[in-house]
């Protein structure tokens, strides 16, 4: 009966979702408050129905209902716990649920916390989250329902994925989604201020904590799917340029790119149009990236199973939610004026600069993703595009990037003096250029330009942030006064220098090697002797596995000791390499296992990853950055009263 | 007018995507099936002194014969269930290492498990272009009498393999 309460929830959802899209909608534009009213229960009572919907599901796979395809595709009797309910969204249905269900939490979070918002407004707001969410309701009933039966029952699951079972694996889809869906926010209320048309400062406040809020999860999202694919994929890198993964980060470029858009449209209510454009290509870029994982146009190292008919119906979508934002875009956006202006030198220009450039680069990347389709599209064949043409398209386009996040935070607004910014940084430019020398000339020689450049642009962020700091605590408040904007802003700068420290640094010094071991043999690499002791068979729930037990030793002292295992998972004979890591901050020491050869000996291999944790540390800094940022007094005043009905009216013109 | 572009970017966006999906990857019909396995003699991949022709594919019986690359994910993604088949033993696998550098893709084999009986060596794609090679990896099914039956584009998935590999073999056996 269960499953059939999920399914039944699900529709209820979808029905509610519908109201949530037409009420309101209807009601702003008739002016019918009872219509309005509708918005806050339907939002609830969605929320609630794909709450107990998800709870049906999750129960049907911990009590092994194999009766329902999608469990018995995604689990089997012997899967440990905690991956049963993490194979809720191992696969297409259950991700899709898990995807509809976070937008629900989204949108809830809205309607509780936007009740300072213009009622109109607000109203339209969750109007515009209804049309994704049944949208999206409609395709995952008529396309992809995860409560489908099949009789007979079988009686052992295909298994979850081996791949998949993990503890990343885990928790990345739900904060990928928190950040995809998240997004739908900053979408809906640059639709719902199109509407009005009116995109001003106050719409810019209100849209900024949610985009941040988002871009923070989708931050964490993409890092915790790096390391996954870092330690579970065993070849030790730590982002492939994989379909996948460009599909996340492809919002996570345009989503930066709206956050700092979106600061000047609210303090200098220039860039509207723009930044309206921005916040509906970000959402479209994550339902893109739904549509290319889940279509099966372009072939990955981690799709799922994919269906022709889906694509459709997701395309189908993508063409109603973005290409009718844009239609409304290009009614409305003519009619937006800026009425200010700025000088070349000035806050205004590098944020502009910053956004050209990070739009170029989420191009770039697109173009990569996508080239190989239209490749084939025009009859021309097959290719892959790979990791060289991403990296030297990539790093051009960021390295600029990540020297202007030293110079643009310490630019004054509209117009600034050049000779004064020159002094407050001449000091911070030297002392970087002279680190990057003296690490790379001195110490190491002067071949590793990449590790050159990083140090050079890490100490520089670094030191630039300092100075803006300390000339701020000087002339405000101090420190006590900086609101937290402002330290979260530079919480997140100093997270790209400490990612940027670790690229530069694995990338120059990581080691790699195959070797060829026998029991009691040992091996020097980069100057660690790494000796296999033994191997032993080892059972796990559902798998079983040859592990090794290899010490590591650094002159002559024991350093590590590392368990890697081969391992068979029982039901799908599939075979896995589990890598084994030892670690910390300053480097990654890690083997993987090969194969048998001969006798007793086996193939191992061995990798040393200096400072790759730095990448990840980078990663956390940004997002905390974000939440930093979030707990701004100003968003929290916000949500006790109403802002001024005159600063409303500011904006309109034209 | 400007603010209409990104509409028209989006729209030429959005006609690339449907072509994509008319474009089924996994339906292509080889002129080659139904015909003879095409000849070649080329190196083996694990020992350059030793070189081998079409009719190895058919010695043991019907055969899987795979186009792999270490440069493809795909065939990353396709391994670990070539691996599986190999371990049934229901069907031998050969391997044709399609442009490709030798070491690099012997270490391949070495970390991800061989699942190949053999694997021919084709470095400049000269025996993948006889075979119509169209992306990798592609997998041809050939009969005891060393006739092409079928043609996977794209990687075997354990579905593919059950309802599709396995029913066409137990036919082939039938034959026999």
């Amino acid at each position: 009966m269960i499953p059939e309460w999920g399914n039944f929830a699900l529709i209820l959802a979808c029905c509610l979702a519908i109201a949530q899209m037409v009420l309101p909608l209807a009601g702003a534009a008739l002016g019918r408050n009872a219509w309005m009213a509708v918005a806050r229960p339907a939002a609830a009572g969605q929320l609630a129905f794909l709450g107990i919907a998800f709870a049906c599901l999750t129960y049907s796979f911990v009590m092994d209902d194999f009766s329902v395809s999608y469990v018995a595709d995604n689990s089997s009797v012997a899967l440990p716990w905690a991956y049963k309910v993490a194979g809720v969204w191992g696969g297409h249905e259950g991700s899709l649920l898990l995807w509809l269900l976070i937008l629900a939490v989204w949108t809830e979070a809205v309607s509780v916390f936007g009740t300072a918002l213009p009622r109109v407004y607000w109203a339209r707001v969750i109007g515009v989250l209804g049309v994704i969410s049944s949208g999206l309701l409609l395709f995952l009933l008529l396309t992809s329902n995860p409560f489908m039966r099949e009789f007979p029952a079988r009686l052992e699951g295909t298994d979850l994925n081996p791949l998949l079972q993990d503890p990343a694996m885990v928790l990345h889809p739900p904060m990928l989604y928190m950040g995809y869906v998240g997004f739908s926010v900053a979408f809906a209320m640059a639709v719902a201020g199109l509407l009005a048309g009116r995109l001003d400062a106050a719409w810019a406040r209100w849209s900024r904590p949610w985009t941040v809020a988002a871009w923070s999860f989708l931050t964490v999202g993409i890092a915790l799917g790096s390391w996954w694919a870092y330690y579970e994929l065993g070849w030790g890198g730590w982002w492939f340029w994989d379909p996948v993964e460009n599909a996340s980060f492809m919002p996570w470029l345009a989503g930066t790119a709206l956050i700092h858009s979106l600061a000047v449209t609210e303090k200098r209510g220039a860039f509207k149009a723009w930044t309206a454009l921005l916040a509906i290509f970000t959402f479209s870029l994550s339902l893109l990236g739904t549509f290319l994982v889940r279509s099966g146009v372009l072939t990955s190292v981690h799709a799922f199973a994919t269906d022709p008919e889906r694509g459709v119906f997701l395309l189908i979508l993508l063409a109603l939610i973005t290409g009718g934002a844009l239609l409304l875009f290009a009614w409305r956006a003519p009619k937006l004026r800026n009425e200010v202006s700025f000088s070349w030198l000035s806050k205004e220009t590098f944020l502009l600069i910053n956004n050209v450039l990070l739009i170029v680069a989420c191009a770039a990347v697109l173009l990569g993703t996508l080239y190989p389709l239209a490749f084939d599209a025009l009859g021309l064949g097959k290719l892959s595009v790979g990791p060289p043409y991403f990296n030297s398209v990539f790093v051009p386009i960021t390295l600029p990037l990540a020297f202007l996040i030293g110079l643009g935070p310490l630019v004054a607004w509209k117009r600034a003096d050049a000779a004064a910014l020159s002094r407050r940084l001449r000091g911070a430019f030297l002392m970087a250029v002279a680190l990057s020398a003296g690490v790379t000339a001195l110490i190491l020689g002067v071949r590793h330009l990449v590790l050159a450049m990083a140090v050079f642009i890490a100490a520089w962020i670094m030191l630039s942030a300092g100075v803006g700091i300390i000339s701020r605590v000087r002339t405000h408040e101090g420190i006590s006064g900086i609101p937290r904007g402002f330290w979260g802003m530079h919480l997140a700068h100093v997270g790209i220098a400490v990612f940027m420290l670790g690229v530069g640094v694995v990338s120059t010094f990581h080691i790699e090697q195959d070797v060829r071991l026998a029991p009691g043999e040992e091996v020097t690499v980069g100057g660690l002797v790494f000796r296999l002791e033994r191997l032993y068979p080892v059972a796990g729930p559902n798998f079983d596995a040859t592990e090794a037990l290899v010490t590591v030793f650094q002159s002559g002292e024991q350093v590590a000791e590392l368990k890697p295992q081969k391992r068979i998972y029982r039901v799908g004979r599939q075979a896995m390499t589990q890598t084994s890591i030892a670690g910390g901050l300053s480097r990654d020491l890690l083997v993987a296992l090969g194969e048998p050869l001969g006798d007793t000996a086996w193939s191992l291999r061995v990798y040393i990853k200096p400072m790759v944790r730095w990448i990840w540390a980078g990663a956390v800094l940004m997002a905390l950055g974000g939440v930093l940022a979030l707990s701004d007094r100003r968003y929290r005043a916000l949500r006790g009263r109403a802002p001024p009905a005159k600063k409303l009216r500011a904006g309109v013109s034209g | 007018m400007r603010a209409i572009i990104p509409l028209f970017l989006f729209a030429g966006l959005l006609a690339l995507l449907y072509s994509g999906l008319a474009l089924n990857p996994r339906e292509i019909p080889s002129p080659l099936v139904g015909k003879p396995a095409v000849a070649f003699i080329a190196e083996l991949l694990s020992d350059p002194s030793q070189r081998i022709d079409q009719r190895l594919l058919s010695a043991k019986g019907p055969s899987l014969f795979n186009v792999w690359a270490s440069w493809c994910a795909a065939c990353l993604e396709e391994h670990g269930q070539l691996l599986a088949l190999a371990r049934r033993g229901v069907i031998p696998i050969y391997g044709l290492n399609y442009k490709d550098e030798r070491s690099t893709a012997q270490r391949w084999l070495a970390r991800l498990g061989d699942p190949y009986a053999a694997t021919v060596f084709d470095p400049n794609g000269r025996v993948g272009l006889d075979w119509g090679v169209y992306g990798v990896p592609e997998t041809f099914l050939i009969d005891q009498r060393g006739i092409i039956r079928h043609k996977y584009i794209g990687p075997l998935t354990p579905e593919l393999v059950e309802k599709d590999l396995l029913p066409r073999l137990a036919k082939l056996r039938a034959e026999q």
